[in-house]
């Protein structure tokens, strides 16, 4: 792994309009000024509760949600994009570069296409395979990287259960050989004795295939097994950004502290213990003055409700956006 | 008497394909206050098992012939479920002694017609109530389970809330009926993790107040171990564990309760691998002979597993065991 960053975005923001007439239309920022860094190589964790942004954010590093604001690069050394002014070319190539796997497996897959049908139609529609002998072969490949047998490529997905779905959109993301792959809560739909399995296969194909990944979830504990660095959303800011043990070990924002203590515990006897977040995450068309965690945050002043805190580290790569962290951390 | 007493419980469905065991041998009891919690992967059959007490299942459900199951009315008498077969008879226990709520909040509101006009719908059949009483009993279940503003919100569809809002409202619903039992079928499950807090807390309360006796299905054993008093382990249609929640999840003896445990990813240990549980769930179609859980044990005995089906034995007074692997009295 190196620090070159392949994703940096800069002041990033996403925006939609929204309303029920167009006399009434409201501009709905999903991602307001993002700032960061995905390195090459890495396993990048974006976290946050529905409505943070998370989707969003992946949708925009992939161009399939127009850029509103800010810039954001892809430079993997060889070929360099703006992905906020992309020319038709230019996305087209890219769209091999950048790939997705979706959420919900049973969802993803088309109920008509077979196995080895659904892997080979990236292939064929890229045009990166000129016979049907190398798409054959190219298939065959992957799909084996995917621990799925060659029985399998002829069968429809009814015939699987999730996991092996799971795998196969896998295949399909990985099959047009891409450098940056965004996982779209893709262990959320799974059990867990399968959600193991699926993680260590992501880990070992990042590993043998050189991948950068942007996984986003919402679990916080998936997310502390599988990623290098960890960026926490909330209404589309990143509020806290460090490496997985720093969070872990020391997170600094409320909010993220209010995250892990909502993971229910192993432990029986640990009932009672935690300290619960009130309400919900306030509507995106109608945000709060200041800190846009005021509302929830038990430790907020009035300086909270006035000015919104910036992105701030002390010099490690541990960023958080908190008017109050340091003196929390004291406490703490 | 218990208030729930369920032995020998069969169930197949008849499909094209053939017989499909859904729930093979199922016995067990729930006393009133008590929750249980029911664990196991998709395709365990935790959920039909739920349906089954109240006859929920599919036109096509076969029930076995020795099947019981004795359940304690509001007034004290006792009926048993499976003697009941008119819908009408059936209104006793769907919605009158025993009350759901389900996994995806979206999908259980009908989706054109207010909240409230719902709730009191179902309390005009099941309790002896005037309009007006039903909807000034419905308004106040919606600001006891923590919805401001109730009298509004009563008069609101469903797309109008959020997630958990309307998982709020689902618990307001199935409790104003005053229920002896209630199942709920993974109501957290589609909920962030802070919502699902709040959730599992105003469930705790309500227990509490109410008294009734509660099945939670899900696959978390962090909810399980947070909510539940007892634990009951299925796979595959069998009740493979069940026991205290302290003793199943910190001594559990099957293999298969020690690999659910062993593939959460747990947040002390960060350099933890994660270990799957090897294969997926065979199809219903094809049970495996004796154990059914033998083609995926690692600790399988070879013949005498994939022939005999195992007896329980009992660890303790409570928490028992159907595994070839534990002896009886093990823990004593």
């Amino acid at each position: 792994m190196t620090n070159r960053p392949l994703i940096s975005a800069r002041n990033l923001s996403v925006s939609f309009s929204v309303g029920d007439s167009i006399f009434k239309r409201q501009s709905l920022k999903a991602v307001d000024g993002v700032t960061l860094d995905i390195p090459k190589g890495s396993f990048f964790g974006v976290v946050g509760e529905s409505g943070s942004g998370k989707t969003t954010l992946g949708r925009a590093f992939l161009n399939a949600v127009p850029i509103a604001g800010g810039s954001a690069t892809y430079d993997d050394g060889t070929v360099e994009y703006a992905l906020d002014k992309m020319s038709a070319s230019d996305l087209k190539s890219y769209r091999r570069l950048a790939q997705l796997i979706f959420q919900d497996p049973y969802a993803a897959l088309s109920p008509r296409m077979t196995v080895r049908d659904i892997i080979a139609e990236p292939l064929e529609v890229m045009g990166i395979t000129k016979t049907r002998e190398e798409t054959d072969q190219r298939v065959r490949e992957i799909a084996a990287r995917c621990r799925l047998n060659l029985e399998h490529l002829r069968r429809f997905p009814h015939a699987f259960s999730g996991g092996q779905r799971q795998r196969i959109s896998i295949a399909r993301a990985l099959a047009c050989g891409p450098q940056f792959v965004v996982a779209d809560e893709s262990v959320a739909a799974l059990d867990v004795s399968i959600q193991a399995d699926i993680l260590n296969l992501l880990k070992s194909l990042q590993r043998d295939l050189g991948l950068t990944f942007m996984f986003i979830s919402h679990d916080l504990s998936v997310v502390a097994h599988t990623c290098d660095h960890v960026a926490v959303m909330y209404l589309g800011r990143i509020v806290e950004s460090a490496p997985t043990r720093d969070l872990f070990q020391a997170p600094r924002h409320p909010y993220t502290r209010a995250l892990f203590s909502a993971i229910p515990s192993l432990d029986p006897d640990d009932r009672g213990t935690v300290q619960k977040l009130q309400g919900e995450i306030p509507s995106p068309t109608n945000q709060p003055s200041g800190c846009k965690f005021h509302t929830r945050c038990p430790h907020a002043d009035d300086l909270c409700r006035r000015e919104e805190p910036a992105l701030e580290s002390d010099g490690s790569a541990h960023q958080v956006m908190c008017h109050h962290w340091k003196a929390l951390m004291a406490e703490a | 008497m218990s208030l729930l007493d369920v032995q020998n419980l069969t169930l197949e469905f008849k499909t094209d394909e053939g017989l499909v065991t859904a729930v093979d041998d199922v016995s067990f009891t729930l006393e009133k206050g008590e929750v249980m919690g029911l664990v196991g992967e998709s395709g365990s059959g935790k959920s039909v098992t739920a349906k089954a007490l109240m006859k929920l299942n599919a036109q096509n459900a076969a029930y076995g012939p020795d099947s019981r199951i004795d359940l304690q009315l509001g007034d004290g008498s006792t009926v048993d479920v499976m003697s009941l077969n008119r819908p009408k008879d059936l209104q006793v226990v769907r919605g009158g002694a025993v009350s759901m709520i389900f996994q995806e909040p979206m999908a259980s509101f009908a989706p054109a017609l207010p909240i409230g006009k719902q709730m009191v719908e179902q309390l005009l059949i099941h309790a002896d109530l005037s309009k007006a009483a039903a909807k000034a009993l419905s308004i106040e279940m919606l600001d006891r389970v923590g919805i401001s503003d109730a009298a509004t919100r009563f008069n609101q569809y469903a797309f109008e809330m959020s997630g958990g809002m309307r998982q709020r409202a689902m618990i307001a619903m199935a409790l104003s009926t005053k229920p002896q039992l209630l199942i709920a079928d993974e109501p957290t499950t589609a909920l962030d993790v802070t919502i699902q807090a709040q959730v599992i807390d105003l469930m705790k309360e309500l227990v509490t107040e109410f008294g009734m006796g509660i099945i939670f299905i899900t696959h978390d054993l962090g909810v399980v171990a947070q909510t539940a008093d007892k634990v009951a382990v299925m796979y595959l249609g069998r009740m493979v564990e069940q026991g205290p929640v302290r003793d199943v999840i910190r001594n559990p003896q099957h293999p298969y309760t020690r690999g659910l445990i062993d593939a959460l990813p747990k947040l002390d240990d960060l350099d933890a691998p994660l270990v799957p549980v090897p294969g997926d769930i065979p199809s219903p179609l094809e049970r495996p002979s004796g154990c059914v859980f033998h083609t995926r044990c690692s600790q399988s005995l070879g013949q005498m597993c994939q022939t005999s089906v195992p007896e329980w034995s009992h660890r303790n007074a409570d928490h028992k065991c159907a595994c070839h692997l534990v002896l009886d009295g093990a823990g004593q």
